[in-house]
């Protein structure tokens, strides 16, 4: 084992372990008062009037009136308010905040409020947003964007084919289910405002409060305080009460903390992408796939927010781990007035390799072969080009994962045991994560740049990387402490304060390892050269890799920067009576290049799974008519101890020719390859095609032929 | 109303509704271990130990708390007991986000106080009312597993 990969002590471990870390909620400055926000009840409709009632001494309303600049939070497209002035297109949009000392006069006072809507006719599924008219949610389109891109020649192909094999598969909504709620604190001396809070990405926030207020940088300070849990909830969408609780202390010079109920949290925080993904197989006359044509539509939700990004994701990975040369791939992202979906861990691969994982296995049997050697026939190899035509430069090692994932699990042996047993079943999955922005997104969007002060013996890192339980803390001084070959305790790393902190970019797109790691090695680098020198500091900016390009306009390139591997096996068993599923066991490998901490590598891989696997088979998240049916953690389900099966997983060593030491992106892959290895044992062990996640006893019970 | 209670070994009257909650009078009371999650009894991060048991705060009225005695991890963090279970979570990986961490280590001391030498099962049991979101638990209940050997004879 490479040495940095042996497991320390955790830097926020003490704090967290004793309950002395100081969350959002826990920080009461003097002089500070609460917020609540007064959201739409209605999916749609045009805001007639708002009456107020008359208010009580030192309590107030913030709307969109006190926003000096811009009603808008920037991400993509600037399509969504701050605050809702006119219309309203979802429930739980925000409408304005009422504020005050006590929290039970806010909510006397929110009762009082009455908004006269005029409904319009929502847009509430993929299905209806296809076929509706006038007027639109965006722009005069049914959608936020539509992709294509094709490889190699599709037409030709598809004349030669002997036989096709279709699929259509639809996944659900998934929340994130952080533990701490979106909380947020605002601040404002006459000068500076500052926004204290629960987050990933410091500098979101920063750009949200630049486009609202119309301030310059010297104004605009944001501080990440520790949190409680993200999983992509807390990439974009902590930008919406980020600035409402700017205003709130811009209007009353007073602290202002914003912490949101749990059902308030699930019904207008950002969730997965419900997708319907339809996949064509083409194969010739030996039955060899030739060519893929495939169509993925999600469900953006009332506002543009991440979604192309999101479904740039999914049609880059849904290709899969294969290399057919022929492909046609298509993909739309429709607005509904569905709450807003955006970043959720996996960002669009977990639908993405669902199906076409779920494809594999249904194309194996119906060629009556075994899915392993299925894909393995087809398995991308060092050399070979993506489904987007970019080089895979590194060696990839797929077949040596796939060999382990099956030894580990006996999987041939009980695939082949099941087929007389019933009620059992065992299925597989291969996936990738492409680590990093899609793109150039790392060179063109993010730019990102890291700051290494030295001071005598002391060195202290300066990055907007937040610790969102993932370990940054610890990861990041390991890799500097190491480069520098000094004792790790003279290395200094605090939560991120954009006042300290260039943009080293937002903490998604599995990149904190890969991509701010190498900037903080290269700089550790220089910083040794210079070792004499008592003090000094070292600012560096990333460089786009020489073997890297990237055409935006027609999707041609490498499609990431790096990429980690896994693949997944699970067992199951189907309770005759009730329908249950009961998870033997989910093995799983994986080449995450170089492991940069053991221990924090197995809790990423272990947490993964256990979201893979509620996303499989427990976290049912529904919505009808624009209103989720699921709200709370007692209707909304997530995996308690008593749910989790046992987990074996294992790391091949290839390191990564970028990543800091040989290390490739880790936090997204372990959820992405759950959902089709457990759907393909359930369907193994029930006879029929099961072609919906998350799958529920009902769906069994629908399918089953026990 | 007053309400009486022992807190951490010590005395304490508030006056406040009688339908206040617990968590709430923690809380404001400074004990900011305790942390509201989900406010309905689902998510186990405002556990506390209410004369030994483990409860969640949020579904506790202050008025059923007179003469109670309250644990919250401001107290127990100070016993020999917290430093085996902390010692269990530092080797075993416990802790990510540390949200609903202290609902945890009281949920261990829940356990082991009940039985020293707890199976995988009972430890499963034992945590089924904590939710975590980052660990996918194994690594907590190896923490416990760990707790219970370095603390041998603690309990």
């Amino acid at each position: 084992m490479n040495k940095i990969s042996e497991s320390i002590k955790r830097y926020d471990f003490e704090d967290k372990i004793s309950g002395k870390a100081i969350y959002t909620p826990d920080v009461h400055p003097e002089g500070m008062i609460y917020a609540k926000t007064l959201r739409s009840k209605v999916p749609r409709a045009k805001i007639l009037s708002i009456q107020t009632p008359t208010l009580p001494e030192g309590y107030f309303i913030v709307d969109h009136n006190d926003i000096p600049e811009k009603n808008v939070i920037p991400v993509v497209f600037d399509d969504q308010p701050i605050f809702a002035t006119d219309e309203v297109n979802y429930i739980g949009e925000p409408i304005l905040l009422v504020c005050g000392s006590e929290k039970s006069v806010i909510l006397e006072i929110m009762d009082k409020i009455i908004i006269e809507y005029q409904p319009i006719k929502p847009i509430v599924s993929i299905e209806e947003a296809q076929s509706c008219r006038a007027p639109f949610i965006f722009k005069e389109q049914p959608h936020f964007v539509h992709y294509e891109y094709q490889k190699g020649n599709f037409d030709e192909c598809v004349k030669r084919a002997k036989r096709v094999i279709s699929d259509e598969f639809r996944t659900g909504y998934q929340e994130q289910a952080y533990l701490e709620t979106q909380s947020m604190i605002g601040d404002y001396d006459g000068h500076t405002v500052c926004v204290r809070g629960s987050m990933q990405c410091p500098y979101y926030i920063v750009e949200s409060l630049k486009v609202a207020l119309g301030w310059d940088d010297t104004r605009i300070r944001v501080i990440q305080m520790p949190t409680g849990g993200a999983f992509g909830g807390k990439e974009e969408y902590p930008s919406i009460p980020g600035v409402h609780v700017a205003l709130a202390a811009i209007k009353s010079k007073r602290p202002v903390q914003l912490v949101y109920e749990r059902q308030e949290d699930i019904q207008c925080s950002t969730k997965r992408h419900p997708t319907i993904i339809r996949i064509n197989s083409y194969l010739d006359e030996s039955d060899d796939i030739i060519a893929r044509d495939i169509e993925v539509k999600s469900d953006g939700g009332a506002y543009a927010g991440l979604s192309s990004v999101v479904l740039q994701r999914m049609i880059f990975s849904v290709a899969g781990c294969y290399n057919v040369e022929n492909l046609m791939i298509k993909g739309t992202a429709f607005a509904t007035n569905n709450v807003v979906a955006g970043a959720f861990r996996g960002f669009g691969g977990p639908q993405a390799f669902y199906a076409i994982e779920m494809h594999m296995e249904n194309i194996a049997n119906q060629l009556k072969t075994d899915p392993i050697r299925l894909r393995k026939k087809y398995f991308v190899k060092q050399g070979d080009t993506s489904s987007t035509q970019g080089v895979f430069h590194d060696l990839i090692v797929l077949d040596r994962i796939t060999d382990e994932v099956t030894a580990m699990s006996d999987f041939f042996e009980k695939r082949s045991r099941f087929k007389s047993e019933k009620q059992k079943g065992i299925g597989c999955s291969v996936f990738f994560h492409g680590c990093g922005f899609t793109g150039a997104g790392e060179p063109d969007l993010i730019k990102p740049s890291i700051r290494l002060k030295k001071d005598k013996s002391e060195v202290e890192i300066f990055i907007s990387s937040t610790e969102i339980g993932q370990g940054a803390l610890t990861t990041m001084r390991k890799i500097v402490a190491t480069t520098l070959d000094i004792p790790i305790n003279h290395v200094h790393h605090n939560y991120p304060d954009s006042r300290d902190c260039p943009d080293s970019g937002p903490t998604v797109a599995s990149r904190t390892v890969l991509i701010v790691g190498r900037l903080l090695q290269d700089c550790a680098v220089e910083m040794k050269k210079r070792w004499d020198e008592e003090s000094f500091e070292i600012t560096q900016n990333y460089i786009y890799p020489s073997h890297l390009s990237w055409d935006n306009q027609i999707f041609k390139g490498n499609a990431y920067p790096d990429y980690s591997w896994g693949a997944n096996v699970v067992e199951v068993e189907i309770d005759e009576t009730t329908y249950e599923i009961d998870v033997k066991g989910i093995w799983a490998v994986y080449d995450i290049g170089t492991p940069i901490d053991s221990k924090i590598v197995q809790g990423q891989i272990e947490g993964g799974i256990v979201q893979g696997l509620g996303y499989a088979m427990m976290e049912v998240l529904e919505s009808k008519d624009g209103k989720l049916s699921q709200d709370t953690f007692t209707t909304y389900i997530i995996p308690s101890s008593l749910d989790i099966p046992p987990i074996f997983s294992k790391l091949v060593e290839n390191p990564s020719s970028i990543g800091p030491f040989g290390a490739r992106g880790l936090g997204e892959l372990p959820l992405v390859g759950v959902a089709p290895a457990l759907a393909s044992a359930v369907q193994q062990a029930i006879g029929t095609k099961i072609s919906k996640i998350p799958i529920t006893p009902e769906d069994i019970l629908r399918g089953a032929q026990l | 109303m007053k309400v009486n209670f022992v807190l951490n070994q010590e005395s304490v009257s508030v006056d406040v509704e009688h339908s206040s909650r617990l968590l709430d009078i923690l809380r404001d009371l400074h004990q900011t271990s305790v942390k509201e999650g989900c406010g309905e009894g689902e998510c186990g991060s405002c556990s506390v130990l209410l004369n030994g048991k483990l409860v969640n705060s949020c579904l506790i009225a202050i008025a059923t708390v007179e003469g109670c005695h309250v644990t919250t991890l401001e107290g127990y963090r100070n016993t020999e007991r917290f430093e085996a279970i902390k010692r269990g979570f530092e080797v075993s990986g416990g802790v990510q986000c540390g949200f609903c961490t202290p609902g945890f280590v009281l949920a261990a001391e829940a356990i082991l106080s009940e039985n020293p030498d707890p199976t995988i099962a009972e430890i499963r049991k034992g945590i089924e009312g904590n939710l975590c979101r980052c660990t996918g638990y194994q690594m907590i209940i190896d923490s416990i597993l760990s707790a219970k050997d370095i603390g041998k004879g603690l309990w």
